[in-house]
């Protein structure tokens, strides 16, 4: 039986190994200027943690299958090295890899999150709600008009809270159900949550960050492929969260620009 | 090291069925209630999974009888969105909290410490009396909550403000669900206080002549390190709950913000409390109570090992000092569950780099147990088995650590499968066999009675297999963005997962189907198995020593006095390859570390 416990462990070893060497399931495409650097950072831990597996299971199952039977009269041998020496070995090999991994990591999530959005970079603010994104453009003047949580209304459609009545950087301000942002140009977007917490995440575009109910949050990013991507929300929000999403859409620069002078005559 | 007797308070042998078998005090029937609730609680957990998993991976199927459950939630036996969220909520709230930490824990801590120590109790009976019946009152509370209006909570087991503070405006369950929720928990923690103070005393002061606490076995040094866990984790989680109560029935705003707008209402009855305040108190819990419901699996694992290798561990000392790093560690990760939650992201790689560190007392510990298993004389029997398994759930579900350890990957995994996948195999699949492991080999002491191997190995194989087949493919829809707490997938970019979801509830079924092997070779073993005697595994550790089941008092009024280290195995002897800690017998050969 030990020997048939052993081949088990090397048969679920490599069959969980294959999908992940066969590529059958990956990282969605990458589509965004400091991507690479996360999935650098996850090729090297698949490569580091892949090793580790399978060295770890075979040394299991080898020692299974050697020394369950054995030879009347035989005496316990010890590791050679010892117990300091397998110590040592976690130690160096371990150590060295975790601390090669943390070093590496923190140079891509600093790519992230410990630098400033570019000063040309394009505000967006995102609004997220039960079971909702709404997003808002500054308009041409640049400048996003004050939220007012009293005003706050779906079922008058100001998702915001705006007041364009006195506010006069609300007036032009552009608030739409969907995200458009043009190719290769950084976005620095504002995250607002009117009630709860939520998430903001497009796999494709490396981002995943919280909204936090009374803390106004920001990420800034660069999309590098045109096409259509989905928003979705990883922070349980109540009963709809599954089915709260929105959908990206990364333009050219002149059809962003149509698309959102089309979105302004909507308003 | 003391004559123990002077510090239990001193209680008799029962006599009447309540005080033998209902208000124990006798830490062995603690232990066996404690076990007796996780039993209950495993399998309502498990079918609360298997409910989930059938929604899942065929959304609209009706499960039949399901809305006797509930007439809400499962309208014409179809599980409605928020009722999935429920029951995913009460899947790990019970598995968690009523499994992982009381039966590899409360339950064989209850019954094995005092014995292993060479006690003939723990010093506070009526604490440990009460602790039980505590946490017994907790599941109450928190199944009731399938009975109120609304169904219990549909908050997840994290419960993460506001969405738990706000009330029942932010959805069902959410009201007075979150306070029947919140009431379980506090009353759990004061459960597992009790408890831990009884464990730490009766580690510290009850050891009978001659046991040094190098001579503690493995299975009592982690009860002992996760009680130490458990008593400043479970102290942040009782007030933290106290706080999220309060917030419900108090007007407070502890974890509520101002200016919230639901159901286009303004929320002005909360202002100027914080969210992140609750998600902080609850992993500086949360993340401990990984290790509180694994560390004991470690100790059992090791101490069912050795006696299965018929040889210490390569290195006694090193397997505890690397508990205690875990246990030391699991306070300064915490963090690493808060990457992307908007805490301050220089913090984050403050929180990474130790959970990064925290592999090397696990690997270790892993290297510890290959190569004490390397030249060893290994026997294989269902307890080996689970614990051998054990190592594999481990290294499996520790290594996919390494990926959620980085903020950067954590980007891209963090509320996936993947999340999911690493903590069911390293946290509650690795756990699982720990019981497991210790239930087949301590079986025979606790009942008198042995267990049936042949359904015992029937039960590993299809748990083995059944295990990786559920648990390894969550890895892969995480790679692929799947992400977690959704009823249905209806994101485009999911659609092509669906199929491994129906892989994963298929092997659910079945390998939970296995479970009722294990049930009924417990429950038939306890009246109708072979009657097993003293040392049936040629063990070395005081509770073989005494008899089967062991008296009230465990020793017959008479403690054992300790001569050895606890696991004095591949050595020549009179009774063969071992000696009992309580035996004067000198040793010849000896293969601990000198």
């Amino acid at each position: 039986m030990a020997k048939i416990f052993a081949v088990t462990i090397i048969l679920i070893a490599i069959g969980s190994a294959i999908p992940i060497l066969m590529h059958t399931w990956t990282l969605p495409q990458d589509i965004s200027v400091h991507g690479p650097l996360i999935d650098e950072q996850y090729s090297d831990t698949m490569a580091e943690a892949g090793i580790s597996f399978l060295a770890s299971q075979f040394l299991l199952a080898f020692f299974i299958w050697k020394f369950s039977h054995p030879q009347p009269g035989a005496k316990i041998r010890n590791f050679p090295g010892g117990a300091m020496g397998l110590v040592i070995a976690a130690f160096l090999l371990v150590g060295t890899e975790v601390l090669a991994l943390g070093v590496f990591g923190a140079k891509a999530w600093a790519s992230v999150y410990f630098t400033p959005p570019a000063a040309n970079a394009m505000p967006v603010q995102v609004q997220a709600s039960q079971f909702a994104f709404y997003f808002r453009y500054p308009g041409p003047d640049g400048k996003f008009g004050p939220l007012h949580p009293e005003l706050i209304s779906e079922a008058n459609q100001n998702f915001f809270g705006l007041d364009t009545t006195h506010d006069p950087d609300s007036k032009d301000d552009i608030v739409t159900a969907e995200m458009a942002i043009p190719v290769n140009r950084e976005v620095h977007l504002l995250m607002h949550s009117k009630d709860l917490g939520h998430s903001f995440f497009v796999p494709e575009l490396r981002v995943q960050q919280d909204f936090v109910p009374g803390l106004d949050l920001s990420v800034h990013f660069t999309a590098t492929k045109v096409g259509k991507y989905e928003i979705v929300c990883t922070q349980l929000c109540g009963l709809g969260h599954y089915n709260m999403k929105a959908y990206l859409e990364v333009k050219s620069p002149e059809d962003f620009d149509s698309w959102l002078k089309q979105q302004a005559a909507m308003q | 090291m003391h004559d123990m007797s002077a510090h239990v308070a001193p209680h008799g042998a029962p006599t009447s069925f309540i005080r033998k078998h209902v208000f124990s005090l006798d830490h062995k029937v603690i232990g066996k209630q404690y076990y007796g609730l996780a039993l209950v609680a495993v399998f309502a957990g498990m079918v609360l999974s298997w409910l989930m998993r059938i929604h899942l991976g065929w959304t609209n199927f009706a499960i039949p009888g399901l809305h006797f459950l509930s007439a809400n939630g499962a309208p014409g036996n179809v599980m409605t969105p928020e009722y999935y969220l429920q029951l995913m909520t009460m899947h790990g709230t019970i598995m968690v909290f009523f499994v992982l930490t009381t039966a590899p824990f409360a339950a064989f801590g209850n019954f094995f410490l005092p014995i292993q120590v060479g006690a003939e109790d723990m010093p506070f009976p009526h604490f440990n009396m009460m602790s039980f019946w505590v946490t017994f009152v907790a599941f109450l509370v928190l199944v009731s909550s399938f009975f109120v209006s609304d169904g219990p909570t549909l908050g997840g087991w994290t419960q993460y403000a506001p969405l738990s503070a706000i009330g029942a405006i932010a959805g069902p369950g959410q009201g007075l669900g979150v306070v029947l929720w919140a009431t379980s928990i506090a009353l759990f923690c004061v459960g597992q206080l009790l408890g831990a103070l009884n464990f730490i005393t009766t580690t510290l002061d009850m050891r009978t002549k001659g046991m040094s606490l190098m001579r503690l076995p493995l299975s009592a040094w982690a009860w002992f390190i996760t009680s130490v866990m458990g008593l400043t984790a479970f102290s942040v989680l009782m007030p933290a709950c106290i706080l999220l109560i309060l917030d419900h029935m108090a007007g407070t705003s502890f974890f509520v913000s101002s200016n919230l707008v639901i159901n286009d209402q303004l929320q002005s009855a909360h202002s100027g409390g914080s969210t992140l305040l609750w998600q902080h108190l609850f992993w500086f819990f949360g993340h401990p109570e990984v290790y509180i419901a694994i560390v004991p699996g470690l100790g059992i694992v090791s101490h069912v090992l050795i006696t299965n290798m018929r040889r210490p561990m390569l290195s006694h000392r090193v397997l505890i000092y690397s508990f205690g790093a875990l246990a030391v560690l699991s306070y300064m990760v915490y963090g690493h569950h808060m990457f992307v939650s908007g805490m301050n992201p220089y913090s984050s790689l403050a929180f990474s780099f130790p959970t990064l560190i925290i592999t090397i007392p696990s690997t270790v510990i892993v290297l510890i147990w290959l190569g004490s298993l390397y030249g060893s004389k290994l026997r294989i029997n269902t307890a080996s088995l689970f614990a051998l398994g054990f190592i594999s759930m481990f290294i499996s579900g520790g290594i996919s650590g390494f990926f959620l350890a980085q903020p950067s990957i954590d980007i891209m995994l963090h509320a996936t499968y993947f999340v999911v996948g690493h903590f069911h195999l390293v946290m509650a699949v690795a756990a699982i066999f720990g019981i497991f492991a210790g239930t087949y080999f301590w079986f025979p002491k606790m009942t008198g009675r042995m267990m049936h191997e042949g359904m015992g190995k029937l039960h590993f194989w299809l748990t083995f297999v059944g295990a990786y087949c559920i648990f390894m493919p969550f890895h892969y829809l995480g790679i692929a963005g799947n992400v977690r707490r959704y009823q249905a997938f209806v994101d485009d970019y999911l659609q092509p997962l669906i199929p491994v979801h129906r892989f994963i509830t298929v092997a659910a079924l079945l390998t939970g189907l296995a479970q009722f092997i294990f049930l009924y070779n417990l429950i038939h073993s306890r009246f109708k198995g072979a009657p097993a005697p003293d040392n049936p595994w040629e063990a070395t550790s005081l509770e073989w020593t005494t008899a089967t089941p062991p008296p009230h008092d465990n020793f017959a009024g008479k403690l054992p006095v300790v001569y050895h280290d606890p696991y004095q195995y591949g050595i020549e002897s009179s009774s063969g390859d071992y000696v009992m800690q309580n035996s004067p017998e000198r040793i010849k050969t000896a293969y601990d570390e000198k």
